[in-house]
This record gives C-alpha cells, structure tokens and sequence, in this order.
C-alpha cells in the first residue's frame, strides 16, 4: 500500500537552530532518504520552504482568489513529505517514526486513496 | 428429540467457538463485515446439515469451511469487490490439521487490531466488546451507557479505518509487542472499571463488563502468558472478588475498612493468588503487577486492622517509580496515613495541593476530609467533603458523602 507521511513542525523550533543543527537536522534527512531508498520504501518526497512563501489558491464563481500563507494558522506547520511504499499501516507507521523532524514536530500518515478508474 | 439436542449442542457451541470460528474468519476473508456474516452463515447451515449429516469430528473447523465458502461466494457475487478477488481466486481451503495453531493466533491477531493505538480508546473498547466478546451493538451500548447510535457509528468508522488505513490483521514483532500490549491490557482494564463503577444499583445492566474483562484476560494468558496480563487478570480477581461486600442494600457504598469479609470471594481471592505468584515471578515487576500485589494485600487480610501498610507503601513506592501520576501519590498518601497516622498523610497530601489535575479529582479532597475528620478537625473535613461532593456526579459516591457530612454536623454522642 501507499502511504504520504506529512511532515509538521514548528518553524519557531526551527528558526531558533544554530547553523549547525540547522545542517544536521538537513543530513539526518538526507540519510532517511537514502535508507528508505535502498530499502526500496521509498516513491517521492520533498521537503517544503518556510510557510511564508506560501500561497492559497481558490476558485470561486469561476474566479481565481489568491492569499499570502496557509489556509489555517497552526501550531506546527507542513515542512515536507514522503510518499512511501508500505506493506500495511503498522510497517508505514514504522518508517515514519523514523523521519528525523518526528522528534521535534509530528507526522501525519495516511493511506493513499486510489481515484476509480477513467469513465 | 435428536434435533432439540442438537441444537442445545449448537447453542453451545455458539457460546463457546463463535468468537473464534469469527477471528479465523477474518483473516480468511479480509474483512470485518464479510467474516460476521460468514460466520452466521455458517451456523445457520449446521442447523440444517447436522441433523441429517451428524456432527462433524471437527464441529469448529466445520463451521470455519462452511463460513470460507460462504464468504467467497459473497465476494463472487459481489462484483464491485475487486479488491478481494485474489481471496476468491486464491480459493485455499482452511485446514484444520495445517491451521490448528493459527486459530488460537486468529484470536490474538483480532485482539491486537481491535486495541490498535491508531484507533481512539472508546473506539477500541466498543470493538473489543463487539468482536472478541460476541456483545451485539445494543449491549455493548447498553453497559457503555450510551446511545446505540453513537456506538453503532463508532464500530462502523473503526471498521472503515482499519480497512482503508491498512491496519494488519497480526499479532506485533517481539520489539513491538510491549507497547502494543500495553493498549490491550488498557482496554481491559477500562472495560472492568466501566463494569466495576457502572454497576451501582440505578442502572439495569444485563451485560457485567467486569466478568467480560476477566474472562477476556483468562483466554489472553492463555495465548500470551505475559507476566503484565497475568497482572492485570490477579488484579481484576482480587477487586471482583469485593463486589459483594462493597455496596450495602440500599445500593450505598462501604469502605473497605467496613466490608463484611466473610462475603468476599475466599475461592476467587485463592485463584487471583495463583495468577499473582504467575505474575511476580517476572522482575521488575511491571504496574498492573504492582496494583494486584497491592490488591492483595488487602484480599488476604482478615481484617482491617491487620493490614500490612508497610507492605502497601513500599508497593506505592514501586508504583510511583514507575508511573508518577498525582492519583498514585493520593493512594501512597492514604497508605502512610494508615501505617503512620492521619497526620503525616495529610502532610503528604497537602504537598500534592498545587497540581491542578488532582484538584479536580473528587477523591483526593475525599481523603483529605477523612483524615481531617480522623484528626477531629471538623471544620476542615466538613468543607473537603463539600469539595468532593461538587465533584462526583455518581448516586453512590454522593450518598456517601453526603452521610460522612450529616455525621460530622450531627452533635457527637
């Protein structure tokens, strides 16, 4: 099955690093990569910039609304994800506690949801 | 005449193997729903093949291949069941000689999806109650005190979550096992106190979650004899084995310090004892281990006076160690009143003051109240138990305050 982890932190935490934990935190994920890679679990993901550069797409009546930030202020915010290949949510699970930013923030697994086929 | 026994001996064996003719099932089949009315099925033709073809030599593992093929025909009828055809084609029959050891494992494998931690708590407590003990929705309802449609709903999102989220239907790895037995031994544990506080005299349960829980840890050591769920299972004896002597007739309730003894179950409080000694042969020893150890120690003494609070603070002090939680710091309070007087527990409580959760907590000012009315400081336990009262919603326990309070402002003879 498949599984995106999403990635939340609080970009306060993050934001407070020196420039060393700042490139340890960046290696520690790089390594998560490459282990889940060569383990084969691993299908895409990324990791995102600072909330601040994002924007909020809507299209109402036709028309396209655009915002500066996110769609709700939360505690943590989305930092990256994984797109990963699990046998099943214990195994998913599993892999995530492993994605380095779980220790100061949280993930948030869920299963894929296949779209039924073409019409 | 031949079909009224037989279908006494159905009736029995539905009692006894449908759990787990049902477990078996969902592995089978892959599917909650599918596997329930597989196994209906399933009992439903032994009502009318038995009588004619005799009881199988294997009535369980009879009842698991009928439900099997049942279960495939449904899938084949089911078109839009795409994602179960490789059950369908895979068209393995179950065997009893090659899968003896599985249908034990079946019921583990059930227990452990049912109490996954990816499920709320009340989620995983309704489904226990549904799948592992057999309760319908309207009793599990029932001695949960809710509404039927909330637990119904309840089951039904925990159904969809562990099919769409791909819970496994498996029993943990080894490094696994001891979290993921922790939230099974919880639910148990929970079931038995929504049984042991739920039962208080006002409410009709036909169903007693206490007995529920117990005989679900029973059958729990026997497929997992860990040393926690031996614990748990002593625990639960010991606490169950007062239940006759800790309400009155009016439904009120009596201190352990007041109950009739002699109304204890003595054979019960001996098996609690076995499971006990199981339990402690294991070191550390973990904190259901701990509480029945506790639970003991007041089980086995004849009376009050003759308690053994040395014992019992130590076994706090274990406690505390291992879970310093506010609730435990109270009992460990109360103890060292008892071995030391009202005195010193009181000071004791009085340290725990500042944590808000405890403040909260009916039974913490309840202790105090006693230990101040021990200490004849009536003043202060008369507004401690007025403290206590606005925080307990249940009839028994108001009672009992509410008596404590009328003693105290009552001129003493």
């Amino acid at each position: 099955m498949k599984y995106v982890a999403l990635v939340y932190y609080p970009e306060s935490t993050i934001n407070a690093m020196t420039e060393q934990e700042w490139h340890d935190l960046n290696q520690e994920c790089i390594g998560c990569v490459e282990r889940l890679s060569s383990q084969g679990k691993f299908l895409a993901g990324q990791a995102l910039h600072p909330v601040e550069t994002a924007t909020t797409v809507r299209v109402r009546d036709g028309e396209v609304l655009m915002s500066d930030g996110p769609f709700a202020e939360t505690k943590e915010q989305l930092a990256g994800f994984y797109l990963l290949d699990a046998v099943d949510l214990n195994e998913a699970l599993q892999l995530a506690s492993r994605i380095p930013p779980a220790k100061l923030g949280s993930i948030e697994v869920r299963p894929v949801r296949e779209l039924p086929p073409k019409d | 005449m031949l079909a009224m026994t037989l279908q006494q001996q159905l009736d029995e064996l539905y009692q006894t193997e449908s759990r787990r003719v049902q477990a078996t099932l969902i592995r089978l089949l892959g599917d909650f729903e599918l596997a329930e009315e597989a196994m209906q099925e399933a009992f439903f033709a032994a009502l009318h093949q038995w009588p004619e073809e005799g009881l199988p030599d294997n009535p369980t593992a009879w009842l698991i291949r009928t439900g099997q093929r049942r279960g495939i025909d449904q899938i084949r009828k089911r078109q839009t069941a795409r994602k179960y055809q490789h059950l369908a084609d895979a068209e393995e029959a179950f065997d009893p000689e090659q899968d003896h050891d599985a249908i034990s494992d079946d019921m583990l494998r059930l227990i452990f999806t049912c109490c996954h931690p990816s499920l709320t708590q009340e989620a995983q407590l309704a489904l226990t109650l549904r799948e592992m003990c057999g309760l319908t929705t309207e009793q599990v309802a029932s001695a949960l005190l809710q509404k039927t449609t909330t637990v119904a709903q309840r089951i039904v999102r925990a159904k969809n979550k562990i099919r769409a989220a791909g819970i496994p239907y498996e029993v943990p790895e080894r490094k696994e096992l001891p979290e993921r037995l922790g939230s099974v031994l919880k639910v148990v544990y929970l079931m038995f106190n929504e049984g042991y506080s739920g039962s208080d005299g006002e409410q009709v349960v036909k169903v007693d979650l206490a007995e529920e829980a117990i005989r679900l840890a029973g059958q729990l050591a026997d497929l997992l004899p860990d040393s926690e769920v031996c614990g748990l299972l002593a625990l639960m004896l010991f606490h169950d084995a007062r239940k006759a002597a800790r309400q009155d007739d009016h439904g009120d309730l009596i201190t352990l310090e007041d109950q009739d003894r002699s109304l204890w179950d003595a054979e019960q409080i001996a098996i609690g004892r076995q499971w006990l000694n199981r339990a402690a042969a294991a070191t550390p020893a973990g904190p259901y281990t701990l509480q029945a150890a506790i639970a003991a120690a007041h089980a086995e003494s004849g009376d009050a006076d003759h308690t053994d609070w040395h014992q019992i603070v130590a076994l706090y002090e274990a406690l505390y160690q291992q879970i310093p939680s506010p609730v435990i710091a109270l009992n460990r309070a109360v103890a060292v009143a008892m071995r030391d007087g009202p005195a010193t527990g009181l000071a004791l409580l009085d340290q725990l003051e500042s944590q808000k959760a405890i403040q909260a907590y009916y039974l913490y000012h309840a202790a105090r109240a006693d230990l101040h009315r021990r200490l004849g400081n009536h003043k202060e336990a008369i507004s401690a138990y007025e403290r206590a009262l606005a925080l307990t919603q249940q009839g028994p326990e108001q009672r009992f305050l509410n008596r404590r309070l009328s003693q105290l402002s009552s001129p003493q003879l």
